[in-house]
């Protein structure tokens, strides 16, 4: 090919171009549709499959048999979502601005109900997984409803005591955080204890906790704070001792005493370290907490896993593990909501 | 030097006075570096004197001795009458990197030492004041990550006029700036020293700023640094960077720096400003330090 034929492409080539052009739009607008309408399909399908399909599980006799047919919770639920996701369809259409977000949440929304029709067919339609250890997801939303009281009073005793242990923990991890980023001495002999004692697991020293504590929620309390204390106090250590030495010198220089250094300079400047320590804090804790309420606590979302468990009630295990999920990622949730406050003045920081 | 010693003016309490100053530390290797050896310079109240030499003369040293930052291993540095005994708000220092903590605003920024000393509430007008006078108003409220590398470095300026201080040091402050912004922050510095009457230090690698902008230039040997060779700079303010007493200092100022004479003295500085792929200016310039190697055998 001459230098002149590059210079000067062929006509034809250009209408070529329009037209996939053209169609792209086309398909990028049926790719719309597609994403807005996917959820209604996903539930359709989903309400489909479980109304006309046979169940091939044999249910034993339980409390699930007393329910009145139009109270079987799946059906309800997906027949509501079936609704919501046509009048957000619908929405979508009538106002374009709704539309990013439509295309963003909907195949996510959508996948969740392929994800429960797949349940319902692995289980109560084709019993390709075993009863009583895989009940169809009717049956754990029966088993929430049928519990709802216990399972509310059970959440409630797991939040007071994860938040406070989470709270003695926080506080002392930020005390021995700050006293051993800051003074050499105290470094000195407190990283040691900390390389020995902070690696073992927090639920190592259950049977210690037990003798040490009368009450098994102050045990709880200790247990977990200890697991939230050893992150949060590694990170803040770490935090404060690495904190740029020029902003110590800008702050001498402008007539900073040591408080104004250590609670101004220090302490802020660490900050971004200190939340690393907050979020390993968290995970501990949600660990340590269940760990806690399944062999001494005798309440709480563990304490009704176990109970569950022991009744082969495997429907409510899985109904916990539900409230469990959503609990604990509201914690999370709520710590990044925290972080991204407190952390304005941070450029770049991951997303929840 | 010695004479420049005997004409200080003792009475002024913003004058400042090192007499025979010398700085020893311990390297990373744990060998002993002589940073600054019998360095002796007085500078009069509200006078503007820049400090030049070779990479490593101990210039920035010298300046963290001023600030109360480090102390000296030998001599003595006084303000006024006093000792220097320790850091203190009646010297404020500014570095190349503007170093505003970025958990505070601008404005938290210029406040902080009002903050540190209790004084805030009293004197929080002249905040905003100061924050009109480096031309920040309309960032103000902005986090430093969000500031240009002017706008930083005119707020780190603004940090460390707010307490008035008496002698204000300035250790590269300009250093980082691109040509067009530092040569507008030259005059802005001027500006503010001229309102003031503060006396200023300035550490700095660029030969024409320091005439443009000094009463005074005190050259330094290379390490240990001590003052070589003080040069009045005569020209009447504002100063044209062209004008022939400014390439005449410039020449001088070269040939004592042992440049004269070589192919690049001729244009004196061969300057070209690009942005590195992050975007943040460089400058690639021909000035002492980078030539070191060139210096003869100490006398």
């Amino acid at each position: 090919m001459s230098l002149k034929d590059l210079e000067s492409p062929p006509i034809i080539t250009d209408r070529r171009e329009s037209r996939p052009a053209l169609d792209l739009a086309a398909r990028r607008g049926g790719q719309a549709m597609a994403a807005a309408l996917s959820p209604a399909v996903a539930a359709l399908a989903a309400l489909s499959l479980h109304q006309f399909l046979p169940d091939r599980q044999v249910l034993p006799m339980t409390w699930a048999d007393s329910l009145s047919a139009w109270l079987h919770p799946y059906p309800v639920l997906l027949a509501t979502l079936l609704a919501t996701s046509l009048i957000a369809a619908a929405a979508q259409g009538a106002w374009p601005r709704l539309r990013p977000w439509g295309r963003h949440h909907a195949p996510l929304l959508a996948g969740a109900m392929v994800t429960l029709g797949l349940w319902d067919v692995t289980t109560v339609k084709f019993d390709w997984l075993p009863l009583p250890y895989f009940p169809g997801p009717d049956m754990v939303l029966a088993g929430m409803i049928d519990d709802r009281s216990i399972l509310f009073d059970s959440t409630y005793r797991s939040l007071k005591l994860l938040l406070s242990g989470y709270a003695v923990g926080v506080a002392a991890g930020l005390v021995s955080g700050v006293l051993m980023g800051w003074f050499r001495r105290v470094r000195y002999w407190g990283m040691p204890v900390m390389k020995v004692v902070g690696p073992i697991p927090a639920t190592a020293f259950v049977p210690l906790a037990m003798v040490l504590f009368a009450d098994s929620f102050l045990a709880g309390t200790a247990l977990i704070a200890l697991a939230v204390w050893f992150p949060v106090t590694m990170l803040t250590t770490s935090g404060i001792a690495n904190v740029p030495v020029a902003y110590f010198d800008v702050a001498r220089t402008l007539g900073a005493g040591r408080v104004f250094l250590i609670f101004r300079v220090a302490v802020p400047a660490s900050l971004p370290n200190v939340f690393i320590g907050l979020f390993m804090g968290l995970g501990a804790s949600f660990l340590t907490l269940i760990v806690a309420e399944t062999v001494g606590v005798k309440s709480g979302l563990g304490w009704y896993l176990k109970w569950q468990q022991g009744y082969a009630e495997y429907a409510k295990v899985y109904a916990a593990l539900i409230i469990m999920a959503v609990f604990f990622s509201s914690l999370m949730t709520l710590l990044f909501k925290a972080r991204d406050w407190v952390l304005v003045w941070q450029k770049g920081t991951i997303r929840w | 030097m010695v004479s420049d010693v005997a004409t200080s003016a003792d009475g002024e309490a913003s004058s400042l006075l090192a007499r025979d100053v010398g700085k020893r530390f311990l390297a990373a290797d744990g060998a002993a570096v002589q940073a600054l050896d019998g360095l002796s310079l007085a500078i009069t109240a509200g006078e503007l004197v820049s400090l030049i030499g070779p990479s490593g003369c101990g210039k920035s040293t010298l300046l963290r001795l001023i600030a109360g930052l480090d102390a000296p291993t030998s001599g003595e540095l006084r303000i006024g009458k006093e000792p220097i005994a320790g850091p203190g708000a009646e010297r404020g220092l500014m570095f190349q990197d503007p170093n505003l903590f970025p958990w505070l605003s601008v404005r938290r920024n210029i406040e902080a030492s009002l903050a540190a000393r209790g004084t805030l509430r009293a004197r929080r007008g002249e905040v905003d004041e100061l924050i009109k006078l480096v031309g920040l108003e309309a960032f103000a409220e902005v986090y430093p990550h969000q500031l240009s590398g002017g706008m930083a470095q005119r707020a780190a300026l603004a940090r460390a006029l707010v307490n008035h201080p008496k002698v204000l040091l300035l250790d590269e402050p300009l250093g980082a700036l691109d040509q067009f912004t530092r040569m507008r922050m030259q005059d802005e510095v001027l500006r503010l020293w001229q309102a003031r009457g503060t006396t200023m230090v300035l550490v700095t690698h660029d030969i024409d700023e320091a005439i443009y902008m000094s009463d005074r230039i005190a050259l330094l040997t290379a390490r240990p640094g001590r003052v070589e060779r003080v040069i009045t700079v005569a020209d009447p303010r504002p100063r044209q960077r062209n004008s022939p007493v400014f390439l005449e200092l410039r020449a001088e100022i070269l040939e004592r720096l042992h440049f004269a004479g070589s192919a690049e003295a001729g244009s004196a500085r061969a300057e070209t400003d690009m942005s590195t792929a992050d975007g943040s200016p460089t400058s690639h310039r021909i000035s002492p330090d980078k030539m070191s190697h060139r210096r003869p055998r100490q006398v």
